[in-house]
């Protein structure tokens, strides 16, 4: 036992996680993403629809003009990245492999879990609610770039500014996504804090496996 | 065989090392992001390599847009009761600093790829046929307002003066100093029209006296007021707020 325990130090097997489209397009989406967020913020902060704005210590872009320039430019890097991963993900079995099955007693199982701090970390295998979370980003992310085109376009995509309850329901639907995934980002960056060694794997796709 | 004598190397050996490794990389991911907050000062205005990044991505926009607009499209239109009241001020002065113009004297002149450049009088202006609508101004900084504008169909007005309608862009001059232009695709939509009614009434000083342009296809700044002469060309005459870094298409 102790010999192949050794072994195993000496030549660890190491197995892989994240396959490198996911790695990829994972690191692009986290330059794209805080690009949009900051400078949204920015974009809010000119016109808040609530009663808060922003710091500006937060924020991209400098003034109005500067944040819309790098919100109306990352969204293309947000989207083209995004539409890679989503093929990557439908055709090469990212989705289904990785997030399903998801039913809502796995969720409640996991959830209480989790809570009860009892929940433990299986190295490249979600569980339920970390499947979840996921799923709803994405959704998220879907919704917030569908809500911006209509804000962006009113009149040329009318039905989809319609769709959404017009132009000032569109900016509540579009600020409630930014919630979502900065929601999700704060959750994300605390469970890597809590368990560092899901990072390395996200930027060399291996981890050793668990003895 | 290995030339290194065999030491037994258990857990403890190596954990300070792998607890290092992993501090290393979140401090490289914390990195990236302090990179990110690097970015924060381009702002459009020192011309270094970012800015001129963001820079070409506008003009990139301004050419995605072009392509999107449907010239046949129209903005949504909205009953009366829904006009919002009190209707907004906004300009890049305060309302106290709003010019101040003789109707009787003021004259919008014309000039550019024209042929004709007879300059027009409110009273002109008045007699050429009208068309009302009530539509959804949206300004830049995210607000939006419903107001009703009333006054001549531009392509009618480039029309009477002979304008050149295969130009690129129609340039406007106004009488505080604000300039702006638009593409000649969107002068011609049928809702782009020079409003010279607010309302029921002749537009108010703070929302444009004597004249302003009224484009429901385009954010607010892209609607000039008060304005003193308007151009065809064909050579980009930029805007007060496009010339900063606004957007200059900035089509809805």
């Amino acid at each position: 036992m102790a010999i192949a325990s050794m072994d195993r130090m000496q030549h660890p097997r190491r197995i892989k996680i994240h396959p490198l489209p996911v790695r990829v397009t994972h690191w692009i989406n986290a330059f794209a993403m805080g690009c949009m967020i900051m400078s949204g913020w920015q974009i809010y902060d000119a016109s808040p629809l609530f009663p808060f704005t922003f710091p500006h210590l937060m924020t991209l872009g400098g003034w109005l003009g500067g944040a819309i320039a790098w919100h109306l430019a990352a969204m293309w890097l947000l989207v083209a990245n995004g539409l890679v991963y989503g093929l990557y993900g439908f055709t090469s079995g990212h989705f289904r492999r990785n997030f399903l099955p998801l039913s809502p007693s796995a969720v409640r199982a996991d959830l209480m879990a989790a809570l009860a701090f009892r929940l433990p970390h299986r190295l490249g295998r979600y569980n339920a609610v970390q499947r979840l979370l996921y799923v709803l980003v994405l959704l998220a992310g879907v919704l917030a770039v569908s809500s911006g085109l209509a804000l962006w376009k009113p009149v040329q995509l009318r039905f989809l500014s319609l769709f959404f309850g017009g132009f000032e329901v569109t900016r509540r639907v579009h600020f409630a996504a930014m919630a979502g995934i900065v929601g999700f980002i704060a959750i994300h960056l605390a469970l890597v804090l809590l368990v560092p060694k899901t990072l390395p794997p996200m930027i060399t796709g291996r981890a050793k496996e668990e003895a | 065989m290995s030339l290194w004598p065999r030491k037994r190397v258990t857990l403890a050996d190596v954990q300070p090392d792998l607890v290092r490794l992993e501090r290393r990389m979140i401090l490289r991911s914390g990195l990236s992001l302090g990179a990110l907050t690097l970015l924060t000062g381009c702002d459009l205005s020192d011309g270094d390599a970012v800015d001129k990044v963001l820079w070409a991505m506008s003009r990139w926009n301004d050419k995605v847009q072009a392509a999107l607009f449907d010239p046949g499209r129209l903005a949504p239109t909205y009953a009366e009761s829904d006009i919002t009241k009190p209707f907004r001020f906004n300009a890049f002065y305060d309302i106290d600093e709003v010019p101040v113009i003789d109707g009787v004297a003021w004259k919008l002149e014309v000039s550019g790829l024209v042929t004709d450049k007879s300059p027009w009088t409110l009273e002109r202006l008045r007699a050429l046929p009208q068309q009302s609508q009530i539509t959804r101004h949206i300004c830049v900084e995210g607000w939006s307002a419903i107001g009703q504008w009333s006054g001549v169909p531009f392509r009618t007005l480039l029309e009477h003066a002979g304008a050149d309608l295969r130009a690129r862009y129609v340039g406007f001059k106004c009488a505080d100093g604000y300039y702006s232009s638009i593409d000649m695709a969107t002068a011609l939509h049928p809702q782009t029209i020079l409003a010279l009614d607010f309302g029921k009434d002749p537009l108010p000083p703070e929302f444009g006296f004597p004249v302003k342009l009224r484009v429901p296809t385009k954010l607010g700044f892209k609607n000039p007021k008060h304005i003193a002469a308007m151009f065809v060309t064909n050579d980009y005459p930029g805007g007060y707020w496009e010339d900063q870094g606004y957007n200059w298409f900035s089509g809805s």
